[in-house]
C-alpha cells in the first residue's frame, strides 16, 4: 500500500529549508565535520518555549513544522521519531556536571532533556497531539523504523496524518570520540569526498521530518512505496531482490538507486556489489558527501530522493552513472557500518 | 493477514529475582527487593534506596558465558531473552524472528565511567567502555546472542518504551512481517540515573509507597523482562500452547507537561480505554490491572483519577509491583508485562506492599496481599512515561 | 536588599535561559509562576539549584517553593531569613 509524502522539512548541511532552488549552490566543508545550516527557530517556536529547547530539538521541530505547512496540516495524528544518540548535548551536560560537582547541586533541565523521545514529545506538547507518538533508537535503522511504523499504522487507518522523521546531531564531545574509532578522513573537500582517493568518511548530522498520508490528493503525488531493514545480512543480494517481491517494481524497474556510500572503502564495495548485479541498467547516484555519515542520513536521502521526483532530474551534484532513464522511482540503498543495510523505495504516482 | 498474537514464553530479571520462578517465590513471601546500592559508588548510596539485582557482572557475565566488558543493560538483556527463548521452545532460525528491545540507559553505565577520564582529557578513557553506549547496541548484543539476524529494533520513549517494543511485535506479526518476535526492555540502574531523578526530587529516601496518601516519590530498580511473541502459524506448526495472547494495546499522549502528568491523567485514561477497545472488551472485564504506580505524588494521583474515570468505584484488582522491584524505567513495561502473564498462568494477583492509607482525592485500596486460586482472564498492564508518553496492554487467557 | 534583588534578577533570568528578558523587565512584586512570567515546576526545581549554587542554602522540600519563589522579593526575603538564621 502506497503512503503519500504531503510535505517535507529539512535542516542538513545544505542549503535544505526555505524556497532555494535544490541543491543550487552546494557547501561544500573542509575537515571532517558538517554542520547543519540552521534557519531562525523564532519563524516555528515562540521564544518563551525556545529558552528550554537545546539545538537538536529546535531542529528536530523546525523540521517538524515545515512538514506539516508544507502539507497544510495543523496536528497530526501520530509523531514517530528517529534517533540514534538522541539529546547529545545535554546528555553531555548532565554527565559532565555530575562528574564535575561531584553528584551535587545538579540542574534538572539537562537531564529532562536528555531522554530520546524529548525531541517527539516536544512537538508533540507544542501540537497538543495526544495521538500515537513513538521514537525508535536502532542506530542505522532509526528513521527507517519510523517509516516502517507509519506505513503499518496508515495500513490499518489510511485516513491519516503521521509525521515520521530521523534527527541526529553533532556535539564537539561526540565528535572527539567519534574520531578516535578512525573511520574519518581529513578532507578538503567534503563534496568531492566520493571521488577522491582515500579511505573514511565525515561526520554528519540533520533533522528531517516527512507529513505521510494514506490518501491520496490529486495528481503528481510521490509515495513510499517500501521500506525494509536487514541486520548482520549473509545475503545481501538475495535480500534486496526478495524486498521487491512485496512492491509493485521488480528491481529491473528501478530508475535510479541513490547509494549510501561513505567514503570507507568495505562498506562502499558491498553497496557496489549489489548494485553491479541488480541494477546494471539503473542510474547511480550519491548522497553522504552533502550529508555526511550519521545514523540517520537515509532521511536527508529520503527528502533527496522525493525532491529528485518533484523535480524529474537528477542534479549533476548527485550523479554517479546517469543512464538517461525518466525519473519515476528510486530506491536509496544505504548502509551504515558493516551490519546495517536498508533500503526505501519511492515513486510518482 | 490478521490473526492472533500468542505469548509463547517469558523471562525476566529484577530485585526479586533472577527468574520467573524466583521472582513468582518473592510476590508469595511478599518479598521486596528494595535496599541500599551496593554495585557501584555513589554519594547517595546511604539515603536512596534502590530496587538492584544482587549480581555484579562479573558474575552474571559467568552465568551466561560472555564477555564481562558488555554493558549491564547488556547482560540483563540476554539474561532474561535466553529464558524466555528457552521457555518457548521456539527455533528462532526456522522462522522470520525479530527482536524488539526497549532501553533508556543503553551502556550508561559504562559510559559514565569512561566520561571521567574522557572530560579531564579527550584522548583518555577506553573505547571499548564506549563502543556500546548506544540504545541500539544493546539490542545488537541480545540479537547476537540469540542468533537473531534481519530485523532488529530499539524503542526508547522513556518509561512506556517495552510495552511499546511489544505491541510493536504484535503489529508486525498481525502484518505478516514477521512470524515470531522477542519483544521487552532492560536497563541497568547507573549514577547518570540516580542523579538525574535525584534532582528532579522525585526519589523516596525510603522504600517507596504507591498510592498511598504518605507516598513521597518513586526508587530507581533495574532489571530485563522479554516475552515470545507468536503467529497463528508458529502456534499450529510448532503444536504450541500458549497460556495466553495479546488482546489489546494503546499508544497515546498526554501533551500536558515534559514530565508531569495531567490533573485527569488524559493520556492514561486514553490508553487504557484504547487498549480496551481493541481489546473488544468492557472495563470490567479486567481482572486485574498492573498500575504504573511509581509512588510519586503526581504519577498516582494521575494514574489514579484515570482509572476512577474509567471505573468509579468498580474497580477491579489492583496494584504497583515497583514497591517490589523498584522503577525499572525502559525495562518496566516488559518486566510487568511477564508479571502480568505470570498472573493469567498461575491465576493470582500481586499485592501494592507499604499501602496504609489511600489518596483521599480517588479513595483507591490496591490489594494487600498475594493472592491465588482466583479467576484471572484478562490483566491490563500500565506504563506511562517521560515526555507524556503512555502506554497499556492487555493479555487475555487462552 | 534592591542589590540582592537586582541580582536575583540577573541570576533567574540566566539559569533559566529568559533570554527574551532583562532584569528591569521583571518586578519586584511581580508573580514569578503561573501568571505573569509564567514559571513551572522545573523552573521551581532550577531555582532550588540556584539558591543552593549561589547562596549555599539547601532547601529540602520542594513543597515550600510556591511560597518561596512567588516573587524576587519573597525569594529576597528567604535569603535574608535563612543567612542571618
Amino acid at each position: 500500500m502506497p503512503v503519500y509524502i504531503k510535505g517535507m522539512g529539512n535542516i542538513s548541511p545544505q542549503k535544505t529549508w526555505g524556497n532555494d532552488p535544490l541543491l543550487a549552490s552546494p557547501s561544500d566543508y573542509s575537515g571532517n565535520r558538517l554542520t547543519c545550516i540552521e534557519p531562525d527557530y523564532g519563524q516555528f517556536v515562540d521564544v518563551r518555549q525556545l529558552r528550554r529547547m537545546s539545538r537538536i530539538i529546535k531542529m528536530g521541530v523546525a523540521a517538524g513544522t515545515m512538514a506539516l505547512r508544507e502539507a497544510g496540516i495543523i496536528t497530526p495524528d501520530a509523531i514517530i521519531t528517529g534517533t540514534s544518540f538522541g539529546c547529545l548535548e545535554d546528555t553531555g551536560i548532565f554527565l559532565s556536571k555530575m562528574i564535575e560537582n561531584s553528584e551535587s547541586a545538579l540542574n534538572p533541565t539537562p537531564f529532562i532533556q536528555s531522554t530520546h523521545n524529548t525531541i517527539g514529545s516536544q512537538i508533540a506538547l507544542l501540537l497538543q497531539c495526544q495521538g500515537y507518538n513513538q521514537t525508535y533508537t536502532q542506530r542505522g535503522f532509526s528513521f527507517e523504523h519510523s517509516l516502517i511504523d507509519a506505513i503499518l499504522e496508515l495500513k490499518d487507518n489510511p485516513n491519516q496524518n503521521i509525521l515520521a522523521g530521523g534527527v541526529d546531531e553533532i556535539t564537539t564531545h561526540s565528535h572527539s570520540l567519534q574520531k578516535r574509532f578512525g573511520i574519518f578522513r581529513e578532507n578538503s573537500s567534503s563534496l568531492n569526498l566520493l571521488r577522491q582517493a582515500g579511505d573514511g568518511t565525515i561526520n554528519g548530522e540533520g533533522a528531517v521530518y516527512l507529513a505521510l498520508s494514506g490518501e491520496k490528493s490529486g495528481n503528481n503525488n510521490i509515495c513510499v512505496e517500501a521500506v525494509s531493514t536487514f541486520y548482520n545480512s549473509r545475503k545481501l543480494t538475495a535480500s534486496v531482490k526478495d524486498f521487491f517481491e512485496s512492491t509493485s517494481l521488480g528491481y529491473a524497474d528501478v530508475d535510479l538507486v541513490l547509494m549510501g556510500k561513505t567514503g570507507v572503502g568495505k562498506w562502499d564495495r558491498a553497496l557496489e556489489a549489489v548494485a553491479s548485479v541488480l541494477f546494471p541498467k539503473a542510474s547511480l547516484g550519491v548522497f553522504k558527501h552533502l550529508c555526511g555519515e550519521y545514523p540517520t542520513a537515509s532521511a536527508f536521502a529520503t527528502w533527496l530522493a522525493a525532491r529528485l521526483l518533484r523535480e524529474g532530474r537528477i542534479p549533476e551534484i548527485v550523479v554517479e552513472k546517469n543512464a538517461e532513464r525518466p525519473l519515476r522511482n528510486i530506491l536509496i540503498f544505504n548502509s551504515y557500518f558493516e551490519k546495517y543495510h536498508s533500503l526505501v523505495l519511492l515513486r510518482t504516482c | 493477514m490478521k490473526g492472533r498474537v500468542y505469548v509463547a514464553g517469558t523471562g525476566v530479571i529484577s530485585a526479586i529475582g533472577n527468574s520467573i520462578p524466583e521472582t513468582l517465590k518473592s510476590f508469595e513471601n511478599h518479598s521486596s527487593g528494595i535496599g541500599k546500592v551496593s554495585l557501584f559508588d555513589t554519594i547517595h548510596e546511604n539515603t536512596l534506596p534502590v530496587g538492584e539485582v544482587k549480581i555484579p557482572n562479573t558474575q552474571l557475565a559467568d552465568n551466561l558465558s560472555v564477555n564481562s566488558s558488555l554493558s549491564r543493560t547488556a547482560l540483563l538483556g540476554i539474561q532474561a531473552a535466553r529464558e524466555a527463548v528457552a521457555a518457548s521452545r521456539v527455533n528462532v532460525s526456522k522462522w522470520r524472528t525479530g527482536l524488539i528491545s526497549a532501553t533508556t540507559v543503553g551502556g550508561m553505565d559504562k559510559t559514565e565511567n569512561f566520561f571521567v577520564d574522557f572530560l579531564k582529557n579527550p584522548s583518555k578513557g577506553r573505547l571499548r567502555n564506549v563502543v556500546h553506549h548506544e540504545c541500539g547496541s544493546s539490542t545488537e548484543l541480545i540479537a547476537d546472542d540469540l542468533g537473531v539476524n534481519g530485523f532488529i529494533s530499539t524503542i526508547n520513549t522513556a518509561c512506556s518504551s517495552s510495552v511499546n517494543a511489544i505491541a510493536l511485535g504484535a503489529r508486525l506479526i498481525r502484518h505478516n512481517i514477521l512470524d515470531v518476535v522477542i519483544a521487552g526492555g532492560t536497563d541497568a540502574l547507573s549514577k547518570f540515573t540516580m542523579n538525574g531523578f535525584n534532582s528532579l526530587m522525585i526519589l523516596d529516601r525510603n522504600p517507596c509507597r504507591p498510592f498511598d496518601a504518605g507516598r513521597n516519590g518513586l526508587n530507581l530498580g533495574e532489571g530485563a523482562g522479554f516475552v515470545v511473541l507468536v503467529s497463528d502459524t508458529v502456534k499450529e506448526e510448532t503444536r504450541l500452547k500458549p497460556s495466553c495472547f495479546v488482546s489489546g494495546y494503546a499508544n497515546t499522549n498526554d501533551a500536558y507537561h515534559q514530565t508531569a502528568s495531567s490533573p485527569e491523567g488524559r493520556g492514561s485514561f486514553a490508553a487504557m480505554q484504547k487498549a480496551l477497545a481493541m481489546a473488544e472488551l468492557s472495563p470490567e472485564n479486567i481482572d486485574y490491572i498492573n498500575l504504573h504506580g511509581t509512588g510519586t505524588l503526581n504519577n498516582d494521583l494521575s494514574e489514579g483519577t484515570a482509572v476512577k474515570r474509567l471505573y468509579g468505584d468498580n474497580y477491579p484488582r489492583l496494584s504497583s509491583t515497583k514497591a517490589f522491584t523498584g522503577h525499572t524505567l525502559g525495562a518496566s513495561g516488559g518486566i510487568e508485562a511477564v508479571f502480568s502473564i505470570m498472573a493469567l498462568e498461575q491465576q493470582c494477583v500481586f499485592p501494592n506492599l507499604r499501602f496504609e492509607t489511600p489518596i483521599p482525592e480517588i479513595d483507591m485500596k490496591p490489594q494487600l496481599s498475594f493472592e491465588s486460586d482466583i479467576k484471572v482472564n484478562h490483566v491490563m498492564s500500565n506504563s506511562f512515561g517521560f515526555g507524556g508518553n503512555c502506554s497499556s496492554i492487555i493479555f487475555s487467557r487462552m | 536588599m534592591d542589590q540582592l534583588m537586582a541580582d536575583l534578577k540577573r541570576q533567574i533570568i540566566e539559569a533559566l535561559n529568559l533570554k527574551h528578558l532583562k532584569p528591569e523587565d521583571i518586578g519586584d512584586d511581580q508573580p514569578l509562576f503561573v501568571e505573569g512570567l509564567g514559571l513551572d515546576s522545573i523552573d521551581a526545581l532550577e531555582l532550588i539549584v540556584l539558591l543552593q549554587q549561589q547562596y549555599n542554602i539547601k532547601m529540602a522540600n520542594p513543597q515550600d517553593g510556591p511560597q518561596i519563589f512567588r516573587s524576587v522579593k519573597t525569594i529576597a526575603e528567604y535569603i535574608k531569613t535563612t543567612q542571618t538564621a
